[in-house]
């Protein structure tokens, strides 16, 4: 192509926040600055950072639920007791995060303004699949800083307006990016909520139904898992839960997760089982 | 070799206002207008997709009058200067004060050494808590930066447009009121009595967005329906 300055206008032209940066100010991206390889290197101590943990979402009847626990740990240690992992990524989608929790928050500030920023540039919402891949392309970005143990692991979910129904994406940390039906979780107690959501979940959920049953996959994984932290009763501390539907992203207050976390712990204790 | 002829500086910036304020007064009038629930922002644009009124940021909007592509392409850096900042601070620090001296030293730069100025004016807007922390700031094509207060009205007949706007209004307008002064002061120039909603570009900032709307985002751009609506209903 000629390098005219019609042809270098329209090169300059974007509408991603990111490639903006990329291109003005790269080190503002949560993923451009290495690491001393001393600290992050072959042989060295696993860097000591907080780690989020568990993210489940499910779909139901009217749209998609993500719901994430509230504990960060460093190793052995508790990190915080009050971290947010879900966050709306815009009015129509939450994204969910696990990983290293520095990065990953920061990675969801840098997506939350991605999509807005197109929203004003262009004068339009980006579409749920466009907005998936923006979020693969910045996982991939930080590749780099997987590979260096500083891995982040999102789940996004949002109400696709056109189709009418909720969807759920998975990723991994290159970038790849993976519809799901249903329902999934990532991070340590994953592998607990999804079997409790294999007996949870069935089609057609209320909303209702699927915040009891996103908590109570919730409070599997943390029966099992360290990392993942139980509702709190002492604290009033209940999970992070976003709906998203046709009226867009919805957080569930916590008066009714008190409800629900009290009416699961109530039956448990009830039922006096081990395990 | 030829010579160049001797322009003095005084004679050159001179013609290059001149040329951009003919660029201007070609192009229809916007008004932006503080009020009781917050700003409305009023264009005369029979356009639905090509905006003269757009968000920048949280509580911040943006009017312009004169070049679409020159106007457009200042918005867009606005929005990119504004996210930047928002992301690299914090959403509170991105303020309409600093945006618009970003616009007067970009407006000041390019009407002194480009070859040609742009012709457009611009407004930034930014709603506060109540009116008088509302900021208006009025941007010309040479730079020129100025604090107004209750509203900014630019464009071809700016001040027929203005004065209208300036015996109507009143501190308790509320949305409808406003945008009825606006529209009313657009029309002072023509036979036809109205204009319809479809010839209109309105948008509001928000004073109580986060209570009404549970969103930080004040600005809304209003359709047709809404449009005729606020017009048709009485206060």
């Amino acid at each position: 192509m000629q390098d005219t300055t019609a042809n270098q206008v329209a090169a300059n032209a974007t509408s991603s926040f990111t490639e903006h940066l990329q291109r003005n100010r790269p080190g503002l991206l949560p993923y451009n600055q290495p690491f001393p390889a001393a600290l992050t290197g072959a042989g060295s101590q696993p860097l000591q950072v907080p780690h989020a943990t568990t993210i489940v979402s499910l779909t139901y009847g009217g749209g998609v639920l993500m719901a994430g626990d509230r504990r960060a740990t460093m190793g052995n240690v508790i990190a915080s007791r009050h971290i947010e992992k879900v966050f709306p990524a815009d009015s129509y989608s939450v994204l969910g995060i696990a990983g290293t929790a520095g990065i990953a928050i920061d990675l969801t500030r840098l997506f939350q303004v991605e999509l807005e920023h197109y929203e004003k540039i262009e004068g339009t919402l980006l579409s749920l699949e466009g907005k998936a891949n923006r979020l693969g392309a910045m996982i991939r970005g930080n590749l780099p800083m997987a590979m260096q143990g500083l891995a982040v692991v999102p789940l996004f979910a949002g109400f696709d307006l056109p189709v009418g129904i909720g969807r759920l994406f998975s990723y991994d940390v290159t970038g790849g990016r993976y519809e799901e039906k249903e329902h999934h979780a990532v991070g340590s107690g994953s592998v607990f909520a999804r079997g409790a959501l294999k007996k949870l979940w069935r089609p057609g959920l209320t909303a209702e139904e699927a915040v009891a049953v996103a908590v109570e996959s919730l409070y599997d994984a943390a029966d099992d898992d360290s990392a993942t932290g139980g509702p709190d009763p002492v604290r009033q501390l209940w999970p992070v839960v976003y709906t998203v539907e046709r009226s867009g992203a919805r957080r569930i207050p916590d008066h009714d997760l008190a409800s629900v976390a009290g009416a699961i712990i109530e039956a448990r204790t009830t039922a006096r089982r081990e395990a | 070799m030829t010579q160049q002829f001797y322009v003095s500086p005084e004679q050159l910036m001179k013609d290059r206002a001149d040329f951009a304020r003919k660029g201007i007064a070609r192009g229809r009038s916007v008004v932006v207008i503080s009020c009781e629930e917050g700003i409305a922002l009023v264009a005369e644009n029979p356009s639905p997709s090509l905006h003269k009124i757009g968000e920048i940021y949280d509580k911040i909007a943006f009017a312009a009058v004169g070049k679409y592509n020159e106007f457009e392409s200042l918005r867009q850096a606005g929005v990119r200067y504004a996210d930047v900042r928002g992301y690299s601070y914090d959403r509170e620090d991105v303020t309409a004060r600093g945006l618009a001296s970003v616009y007067a030293q970009s407006l000041g730069a390019v009407f002194t050494a480009e070859q040609k100025p742009f012709e457009v004016e611009l407004a930034v807007a930014e709603v506060g808590g109540n009116q008088s922390d509302d900021h208006l700031y009025r941007l010309t094509f040479d730079g020129s930066i100025a604090d107004e207060k209750r509203f900014i009205v630019m464009g071809g007949q700016a001040d027929k447009v203005a004065e209208t706007v300036e015996s109507g209004w009143q501190q308790e307008l509320n949305f409808a009121g406003a945008i009825r002064l606006a529209m009313k002061g657009l029309v002072t120039d023509k036979e036809a009595g109205e204009l319809p909603a479809s010839a209109l570009e309105v948008a509001v900032l928000d004073r109580a967005s986060e209570s009404t709307r549970g969103s930080r985002r004040a600005f809304r751009r209003l359709g047709d329906d809404e449009i005729a609506a606020l017009l048709s209903k009485e206060n």
